[in-house]
């Protein structure tokens, strides 16, 4: 087996790669989780926010329970989009400011790949502990497990479509040099239709009587549209900012 | 192997910030870019690194590996370090060198610098000049013919500067470009100067 020095402290892929060398783009993954877990990386920020967002609610609109499971849908998808764009600064703008962002852009992978597994990276460290923490939220508002879980289905298959659309903004706020407010304002308006078939399709699950499956099925093609338009978006913007 | 910049001009902000620039350098040949603050030295850099676009004029290299843009054969060692501080010393390294290409020989690349007693701290404990000496570590873990060096002695000791100028030497014994930007010597006595900021 050919040597891997430093692989010892990157936990999970090496032994999905037992003797493989690590090509630039699997580097790049496993840096971007390594980073997102260690002090300061921001992983487990989105998730607290998330839960303060959602405690609050029945702070504001009152302990109804009815009320709540009619709004809580809602709420969650609310939090989960608040709370990944509070991550999305950290996209691009870290690798920017530390002269990191030079560095990719010499090597021999595609842009569109070395943003395309930056944002994935994101997604699996700030996305998916959304995913994996509304049901447990749910209970706060009163969703049974039923809705709880199409509502972290439907966060499953949206908030893919939240990071890369974010990929955009994070690359657009890289390159005009202008910081963390310009990038909610750029990014919200864009997450409209994501956040209109996310709802839809979780009440959908849990109140009828529209069927679960049309409003889920146009909330997985926003996703894929997303990720393609995203990427080649988000590198255009990079190599556009490049001055 | 052969670059040459001809007639290249760059503009920043709406300023010309030099034009009708030409240059040209072989292997073995190291090319001092000197001249005032704002006479563009970085910027020239940046855009043999294809970080800055030209906005007329164009770059060439002979003799380079064809399916490779010239940047992808070079070297660009910034003003900024791209290290993480919540990384450590060796894995900093492991990544860019995995990431633009390299061996994976990145404890040797350690010890040439003098770092390899520090393979397991976190860079955000290193010094100014610790910083700059794992940056350069880079250069020496991957193999790439042309190095863009921005003020490399920056925050060095008289050892690190030493210790570059024999990396450069190296680098230019092997066949290696060099194009730095400096204010003082580097300790490359056979460069060809650049003078920005005066008649072209």
């Amino acid at each position: 087996m050919p040597e891997l020095p430093s692989l010892e402290g990157a936990g999970g892929l090496s032994v999905l790669l037992p003797g493989a060398p690590m090509s630039a783009l699997a580097a790049l993954f496993v840096r971007d989780l390594k980073l997102a877990v260690r002090v300061g990386g921001g992983a487990l920020m989105g998730v607290l926010f998330f839960l303060i967002v959602v405690t609050l609610v029945p702070f504001a609109v009152g302990p109804d329970p009815n009320l709540l499971a009619r709004i809580g849908p809602a709420i969650l998808w609310l939090g989960a989009l608040l709370a990944s764009l509070l991550a999305l600064d950290r996209l691009l703008a870290g690798d920017y400011e530390d002269g990191s962002l030079d560095l990719i852009l010499t090597g021999r992978s595609a842009l569109e790949l070395a943003v395309a597994v930056k944002a994935a990276a994101h997604w699996l460290s700030t996305g998916l502990p959304l995913v994996v923490v509304a049901p447990l939220l749910g209970l706060f508002l009163n969703l049974d497990w039923w809705a709880s879980g199409a509502v972290a289905l439907t966060l499953a298959a949206g908030t893919p479509a939240l990071t890369f659309i974010g990929l955009i903004g994070a690359a657009l706020s890289v390159a005009l040099r202008r910081g963390g407010l310009l990038l909610p304002i750029l990014v919200l308006p864009l997450t409209v239709p994501v956040l209109i078939f996310g709802v839809a399709a979780s009440n959908a699950a849990v109140t009828g009587p529209l069927p679960f499956g049309a409003p889920f099925a146009i909330l997985c093609a926003l996703t894929l549209l997303s990720i393609v338009i995203g990427i080649v978006a988000a590198a255009a913007a990079l190599r556009h900012g490049l001055e | 192997m052969r670059l040459a910049g001809i007639d290249l001009d760059c503009v920043r902000g709406g300023r010309e910030v030099f034009t009708g620039l030409s240059f040209s350098l072989q292997s073995s040949e190291a090319l001092m870019v000197t001249g005032p603050n704002g006479a563009g030295k970085s910027s020239l850099l940046r855009m043999v690194a294809g970080l800055l676009r030209a906005a007329g004029g164009r770059l060439e290299l002979k003799g380079g590996e064809a399916e490779l843009t010239i940047a992808e054969q070079c070297h660009y060692l910034g003003h900024q370090d791209a290290l993480k501080p919540s990384l450590t010393v060796a894995e900093n390294l492991a990544f860019w060198t995995r990431y633009l290409g390299g061996s994976g020989q990145t404890l040797e690349a350690l010890a040439m610098l003098e770092l390899d007693g520090l393979a397991d701290l976190p860079a955000a404990y290193l010094s100014a000049g610790q910083r700059r000496r794992l940056s350069l570590a880079r250069l020496v873990a991957v193999k790439r013919p042309i190095w863009l060096l921005d003020e490399p002695t920056t925050a060095l000791d008289r050892a690190g500067q030493a210790r570059l100028a024999e990396l450069m030497r190296a680098h230019l014994a092997g066949g290696g470009l060099i194009v730095a930007a400096a204010h003082g010597p580097i300790g490359l006595t056979a460069a060809r100067e650049l003078r920005l900021g005066t008649a072209q």
